[in-house]
């Protein structure tokens, strides 16, 4: 602590401004309308599952899984593609940077209301699918056991623990959590291109292109690693995209583990060190961009 | 402008610094059978371009499921061709779904194979037959390039074994299947009895087969079902085993 009784870091200012973000985003019509649609994609898993008549739990998860996947990538872009646009128009950033708040607690404190809604998000996401998941699995394990009340207390047995293995396994938790670290990346990511954008809407077009970039990053990265015959513009090209965007490809684990693939927990360990150490590294870049800039 | 090239440098220096972590998880996935698809021209072909971004941009489950969700539909208006089309890109995109290959051999060799035998807008019988051959053909292909993409699950394995055992009539091959699906882990229990059932039905080779059974038979009271009973008593009746040996009469 300075003389003047002003810490040059101090949690309880973060949290006051991670708080007042939540808030804000919190009274976001979009937030209500993504969560909506979420919440009832997932819920209509359970009638699309029914269409496929076989195994309908991989067509449950792989449905709930994805919708989970597209709108908490979609809410951390669009949630941080406006805050600081917003706090600009609002003209409350200059109210918040005048008094004594270090840019860079301005920044974590506006990340960390995004985690903190995306961690939200997620939670209710994941509840809601593991209830219509667990609905599921008891009506076909009563219609099974009814169907088979015939049949040998063996075979019974069998059936029913196949069942009760093809629909909740601890994976897709790993598979859930995974979900909400690249979503994590992603706010970091675009509050980083915020800080030099000039509107919401430039971040969110940089964004949805840094998105599909970062899928195909894994290819060009193999690529460039390998191929020695590529011409040296190939190989500029491939570098820049292998060095300057990260590899979304290494989050996308649920494509797997709804068709029953494990994943160790060294790899789920990396795969998340990884993911924070991006968001970290992003979040690092964005007060660089943002510690000077004329606002 | 100082900034601005010190933000470009840092983020290539840490592009430099993550490369090695991103290369071992990336090869960690290869090892695990973790993103088993190549996303090369053939895929961009076969499922469309929209398909082909969508995949690309980590929704290939859901794509793949839009897909089969389509591929039923197809079934139920017996489009046989549409049903071929739509689970070559649903395979193609999930090689690691069992579901898939199952479901895709079952419509191939099952239903597709029976309508084009039974097809009333065909008159001629060898024809009909021939298309029949090639759908059967066709089911058996996909089995054996899911069995190829999930070499460690015991399900297409017993699919192939039902279909050298259903429709090729082939004792040999299906008791092959049984008995390597019995061998792999989370196997169920009547792969060995059905791979024993086979072989009894194999012309030479009955002698194995007893030996099969009877070892099924002394595992306990919860492997003598019916069926392996009779095919025992079969077996001693065709080999002449000594009557000390046989097993007690009783069946059910």
């Amino acid at each position: 602590m300075n003389s003047s009784g002003h810490r040059a870091f101090s949690p309880g200012r973060i949290a006051a401004i991670t708080a007042n973000t939540l808030t804000e985003l919190t009274r976001l019509k979009v937030f209500y309308v993504l969560l909506f649609f979420a919440l009832l994609l997932i819920g209509s898993s359970i009638f699309m599952a029914r269409l496929t008549f076989q195994q309908e739990f991989q067509v449950l998860k792989d449905i709930a899984l994805g919708a989970m996947s597209i709108f908490t990538s979609l809410l951390a872009v669009l949630a941080t593609a406006r805050l600081i646009p917003q706090d600009r128009e609002d003209r409350t950033i200059y109210t918040i940077l005048a008094k004594p708040v270090p840019r860079s607690e301005y920044l974590l404190g506006k990340l960390l209301g995004v985690i903190l809604l995306l961690a939200l998000s997620v939670t209710i996401m994941g509840a809601v699918f593991l209830v219509v998941l667990n609905l599921r699995e008891h009506a076909v394990l009563n219609e099974t056991a009814s169907q088979m009340s015939g049949a040998p207390p063996a075979q019974i047995a069998e059936a029913l623990a196949a069942i009760r293995a093809s629909a909740f396994n601890v994976n897709l938790l790993s598979g859930i959590a995974i979900i909400f670290v690249k979503a994590c990346l992603l706010a970091s990511l675009t509050l980083f291109v915020s800080t030099f954008a000039t509107t919401t809407i430039f971040t969110t077009i940089v964004m949805v292109c840094v998105y599909f970039i970062g899928h195909l990053q894994g290819i060009a990265r193999e690529y460039w690693l390998q191929n020695n015959s590529a011409g040296w513009l190939t190989k500029t090209f491939l570098g820049l995209v292998t060095l300057l965007f990260p590899d979304l490809q290494l989050f996308n684990l649920t494509d797997d583990i709804v068709v029953g693939t494990a994943i160790p927990s060294a790899l789920f360990a990396k795969t998340v060190t990884l993911g924070f150490f991006y968001s970290g590294f992003y979040l690092l870049l964005s007060w660089a961009v943002f510690y000077r800039k004329e606002l | 402008m100082i900034r601005p090239l010190l933000v470009v440098v840092s983020l290539a220096l840490f592009g430099v610094a993550k490369i090695p972590a991103e290369h071992a998880i990336a090869q960690a996935h290869r090892v695990l059978h973790l993103r088993a698809v190549d996303f090369n021209l053939d895929l961009r072909e076969q499922v469309g371009q929209l398909g082909f971004i969508a995949a690309l941009s980590g929704f290939r489950s859901l794509v793949a499921d839009a897909l089969f969700v389509q591929a039923h539909v197809a079934w139920e208006r017996t489009e046989w061709g549409r049903v071929l089309l739509l689970f070559r890109q649903v395979t193609a995109l999930q090689p690691r779904a069992i579901l898939f290959w199952d479901v895709a051999a079952w419509h191939m060799a099952w239903n597709a194979s029976t309508a084009a035998l039974e097809d009333p807008a065909q008159p001629r019988l060898a024809l009909r037959v021939k298309a029949q051959r090639e759908y059967l053909a066709l089911g058996k292909d996909f089995l054996e390039r899911g069995i190829k993409n999930n070499p460690d699950r015991p399900q297409l394995y017993e699919a192939m074994g039902r279909l050298y055992r259903d429709k090729y009539l082939d004792h040999e091959h299906a008791a092959e299947f049984f008995a390597k699906a019995a061998q792999l882990p989370d196997a169920p229990s009547y792969d060995k009895r059905f791979a024993a059932y086979e072989l009894s039905q194999v012309e030479g080779r009955e002698l194995e087969a007893y030996t099969r059974l009877r070892q099924l038979y002394d595992l306990g009271e919860r492997e003598r079902l019916p069926t392996l009973l009779r095919r025992l008593k079969e077996m001693e009746i065709k080999l002449d085993i000594p009557l000390a040996q046989r097993v007690p009469d009783g069946l059910p």
